[in-house]
Order: structure tokens, then C-alpha cells, then sequence
């Protein structure tokens, strides 16, 4: 198994080696200590290989992964797993704002709280918070299922177009346009293979959740609003 | 951009080392703001005696000039006097009338206060940062948006006895928030918009308000953009507008409450391993009093 200490090599080094690596490498596994905060750690990923990463890391960690397997065994800073479009992201910490953001795929676990703006402008990726999530998450989401176990704060969804929020504990406020919708058999399905992909099936139900989305009033063109434009 | 850190201890063994972490975090900062740095410091005090911070150049004769009682303590382009109490305004007056061109860039009982163009750990060698003991202490690296590049736009700023504030963000109604504050005897030395926010909260604890009720008050009548930690003689805070435009994170332990703008700033820091990491909420003021 490859250990890189980032104490002895470059942040871009560390990211140079794993983008080399094949789609067969043998080089599966790897571990990456000292991270200490640093930005833009194991970025652009694009093979199948899984990547611990021992501690706290910065801004953007695990940014446009395709693929491979991320885990922060620690915080993570702003914007972790942005734009990721396959793979999957795991966080064992807290993670700061913008987790997620804008990611077409993959899943992201956070396994304490993430703060605001979790999923914005979200368009494929799952994200599953183990904890409580901050204000103004989902903004703009597009596509995708966010899937909080705690509690959202203020202006849940606002302007969101299709993505699927489901909490479990309290809504401090949902945003323009974002209402609470049934939970139909579909979405109780969804949900509960996403708690078992995130590792939680057994002792979290899929029936203990609120599902919101789109009003779709926002987006469409109302021909009562004309005067507004 | 710019770079706020803050250190608040707990425990009294670590009093001599405050200067040399608050300089690591500083440092550590430089890619935020590389154009300026500064830092206060609350140190010892002595009773009786105020402590006045002043820059300008030649300042060699001024304790002298000033007379028996006044000591003096230089520190490159700063000198902090410790004056007798019940000399502070007609010395304050004396330095106004004959030495205009000195700058008094922080009062109080305990606070030192040091700010200058340049990198980060230049600024914090020059004044050995690194050799400062205190109690709590908050630093700030620049990189300007607002206002020019100069000593004057850096921050710490003062606006009280023993208060101090950093910045990081953009006011919006800084301009009419001064013409409100100017009347009430809040005076200003530059043009910034953080200064008025330090102003502000003078004014709010000069009314009776507590630091926390201050803070408090901020988030209805302070309009824009703002990451602020604010140190008093015996308190430190912490408050980010209420959509958290700015960044933050906090670590605390039994030993102390620390402040970064990036994890990174506080990876130096004693047990950070164990510490409590958090990230401070919007529109929550988090305030730490010494007891």
C-alpha cells in the first residue's frame, strides 16, 4: 500500500502520482498522512483506487473525483467532493460549506455536520449527512438526493429545480419554491438504499424522513407575472 | 481575502507562549493576505498605568519629552508607553499638539497593539511577535479591497480602551453607520470600513452593553460581509455575518479557545489533534470571558 507523507512530499506531488494511475493499476490502496488543513488534496481523481486521507483536510478535497473512493478521517474544509461525478467521498468528521457543490455523481457520507450550502446547485450526486446540515442548503439544487439525519437550517432548497431532500429531524425554513412533498413508495425505496449505502440502514428508517422538493412555481413561466420582467 | 487568527488561553502555563503561537498562526496566514499583518496583544498591566501604543519615526526622545513617570519600550517603528493614569489626556494632548505625526494606535490597561506593510512573518519579526506573553491576542493578514495598501489600513483597529477588532469582509453602510457614530465621540483615524465597525462596538460597550450584547446589536445594524474576532481586556469573540460569506474555524481544548480563517492556521497548536474543531455558525456570537 502506498504511503505518502505529506510532511515529506508536495501536495502536488501527491496529486501527480494518483493521476497517473490506470484504470488496472495494482496500486488499490493508499494512504496519505500529515495532511494538516492542506487545500486541494487528492483532486481529479479518475481510477478505480480508494484513498485515505489521515486527518483534517482544506478546501475542495476530493474536487471533481471520478471513480475513486476518498476518506477524511477528519474535517474537511470547504467544498469537499465539488463537482465529483462518480466514486465516492467519505467524511468522518465535520465538513464546511459548500459540500458537494455542484457534484453530477458519486456519493458523499458525512458522518458529523456539514454547514451551509450543503448541496448547492447539487446536479446527480447523493449526499448523505449523518448529522445536521446549515442554512441555505440545496440551493439551486438541480438533481440528486440529499438525505439529512439531523436537522436543516434556514432556506432549505431555495430556487430548487428536481434534486430530492429528505430530513429527518426539523427544517428551520425551507426557501422560495422548496415545499414539503408525500414520501410515496418510490421515494421510501430510494431512500432507504441510499441509508444502506451510507451504512445506517440498520438503525435509521426510511419512514423517519420528510421529503421536500420543487413547488416547480419558481421556474415556470407565469403568464400573471409578465408585469414582473 | 484576508487572514484572521485569534488565540484566547485557559491556562496560565501557556502565558509565555502566546506571542510565539499567535505568530505560527499568523504566518501560517500569509497566502490570505501578504500585503500587511498586525497583531494585540494583552499582556501584564500595571496598576495606575495606562499602556499607549504609538508608531511613527523618530521616537527616541519621546519618553523623555514626556517626562519623569513615563516609560518607554520600543519596538521598531512602535513604542508602547506605560504612562500614569491620570496623565492620559494631557499627554494624549501634548503628543497631538507636538507631534502630529505620531499615530496612537491603541490604549488601555493591557493592550499592545502592532500593525505594518509587508509579509506576515516580517511584520511579526520586527516586532517579536514571537517573544510576547499575554493572555489572548488576535492577528490579521491583509490583502486589501477596500482601501489602499498603507500601515494605517491594516488592521488590528482600536476604537476603545482595551478593545480591538480584525476584519474580514466588506461593509456596505460603513459611511452612514460613521456619520452616526462621529457624533456620539467615536473618532476615526482612516478611511476603512472595518474601523467602523470597531467603532461601533466602542460605542455599544460605552452605552453598557455588554460584549456579547454588542455583537449583538451588530448583526441588525452592521450591513454587509464580515468575519470579526474582537478582543477586550478581559473578553474574546467571535462573529460571522448572518449567510457566513467569510470563512472560519475554531478549535477548542482545555487549555485554550483558538480562531483561524483555515484550519491550517491552528495545525501548530498544542493537542490540536484532541481538540474540539467547529466551525462557528452564522449570525451566532461566540464570546469567551476571562474570569
Amino acid at each position: 500500500m502506498p504511503v505518502v507523507d505529506l510532511g515529506q512530499t508536495s501536495r502536488r506531488e501527491l496529486n501527480h502520482q494518483l493521476h497517473t494511475l490506470s484504470q488496472d493499476t495494482n496500486q488499490t490502496h493508499w494512504r496519505v498522512e500529515n495532511p494538516r488543513g492542506q487545500h486541494a488534496l487528492a483532486v481529479g481523481l479518475d481510477a478505480p483506487v480508494t484513498v485515505e486521507i489521515a486527518g483534517h483536510v482544506g478546501y475542495y478535497c476530493a474536487g471533481m473525483n471520478k471513480q475513486a473512493a476518498v476518506i477524511v478521517e477528519g474535517n474537511a474544509g470547504v467544498g469537499v467532493a465539488e463537482n465529483m461525478m462518480s466514486g465516492k467521498v467519505h467524511v468522518k468528521g465535520d465538513a464546511s460549506q459548500s459540500a458537494g457543490a455542484t457534484a453530477h455523481g458519486g456519493l458523499l457520507v458525512i458522518d458529523g455536520n456539514a454547514s451551509a450550502r450543503c448541496g448547492i446547485s447539487m446536479k446527480g450526486i447523493d449526499i448523505v449527512v449523518k448529522g445536521s446540515i446549515g442554512p441555505m442548503s440545496a440551493f439551486m439544487a438541480q438533481s440528486g438526493n440529499l438525505v439529512v439525519l439531523g436537522d436543516a437550517g434556514e432556506a432549505l432548497g431555495d430556487s430548487i429545480y428536481e434534486a430530492r431532500l429528505f430530513v429527518r429531524g426539523e427544517v428551520k425554513g425551507l426557501g422560495a419554491d422548496c415545499i414539503e412533498k408525500e414520501m410515496r413508495f418510490e421515494h421510501v425505496k430510494a431512500l432507504g438504499a441510499l441509508l444502506e449505502a451510507a451504512g445506517v440502514a440498520e438503525s435509521v428508517k426510511p419512514e423517519e424522513f420528510r421529503r421536500y422538493g420543487s413547488a416547480r412555481q419558481l421556474y415556470n413561466f407565469h403568464v400573471d407575472n409578465a408585469a414582473a420582467y | 481575502m484576508c487572514g484572521i487568527v485569534g488565540l484566547f488561553l485557559k491556562d496560565p502555563a501557556l502565558e509565555p507562549k502566546l506571542g510565539e503561537m499567535l505568530a505560527g498562526m499568523l504566518e501560517v496566514m500569509t497566502d490570505r493576505g501578504p500585503d500587511s499583518a498586525g497583531f494585540a496583544v494583552y499582556g501584564a498591566g500595571e496598576a495606575g498605568r495606562v499602556k499607549l501604543t504609538i508608531r511613527g519615526n523618530d521616537l527616541g526622545d519621546i519618553a523623555s519629552a514626556l517626562g519623569a513617570g513615563v516609560k518607554a519600550i520600543p519596538h521598531d517603528t512602535h513604542m508602547v508607553l506605560l504612562i500614569p493614569e491620570n496623565r492620559e489626556g494631557e499627554i494624549r494632548t501634548w503628543l497631538t499638539t507636538n507631534r502630529p505625526d505620531i499615530a496612537i494606535i491603541g490604549a488601555g490597561r493591557r493592550i499592545e497593539l502592532y500593525k505594518e506593510v509587508g509579509l506576515p512573518a516580517e511584520v511579526s519579526t520586527r516586532f517579536d511577535l514571537a517573544g510576547m506573553a499575554g493572555t489572548h491576542g488576535i492577528g490579521h493578514t491583509r490583502m486589501a479591497t477596500e482601501s489602499a495598501v498603507t500601515t494605517d489600513g491594516a488592521h488590528p483597529f482600536s476604537t476603545g480602551a482595551d478593545q480591538c477588532l480584525v476584519h474580514n469582509g466588506s461593509l456596505s453602510n460603513h459611511a452612514s453607520l460613521r456619520r452616526m457614530l462621529e457624533p456620539k465621540g467615536i473618532r476615526f483615524a482612516t478611511d476603512n470600513d472595518s474601523e467602523v465597525a470597531a467603532g461601533y462596538l466602542s460605542w455599544k460597550l460605552q452605552e453598557g452593553a455588554t460584549l456579547a450584547q454588542a455583537l449583538e446589536a451588530g448583526l441588525d445594524d452592521l450591513d454587509g460581509f464580515f468575519t470579526f474576532v474582537v478582543g477586550t481586556e478581559s473578553g474574546f469573540a467571535v462573529l460571522r455575518d448572518p449567510i457566513s460569506c467569510k470563512p472560519a474555524v475554531m478549535a477548542e481544548t482545555d487549555q485554550y479557545v483558538a480562531f483561524g480563517s483555515e484550519y491550517r492556521a491552528l495545525v501548530g497548536l498544542p493537542g490540536i489533534e484532541h481538540a474540539r474543531v467547529f466551525e462557528p455558525e452564522p449570525a451566532r456570537v461566540y464570546v469567551w470571558e476571562r474570569n
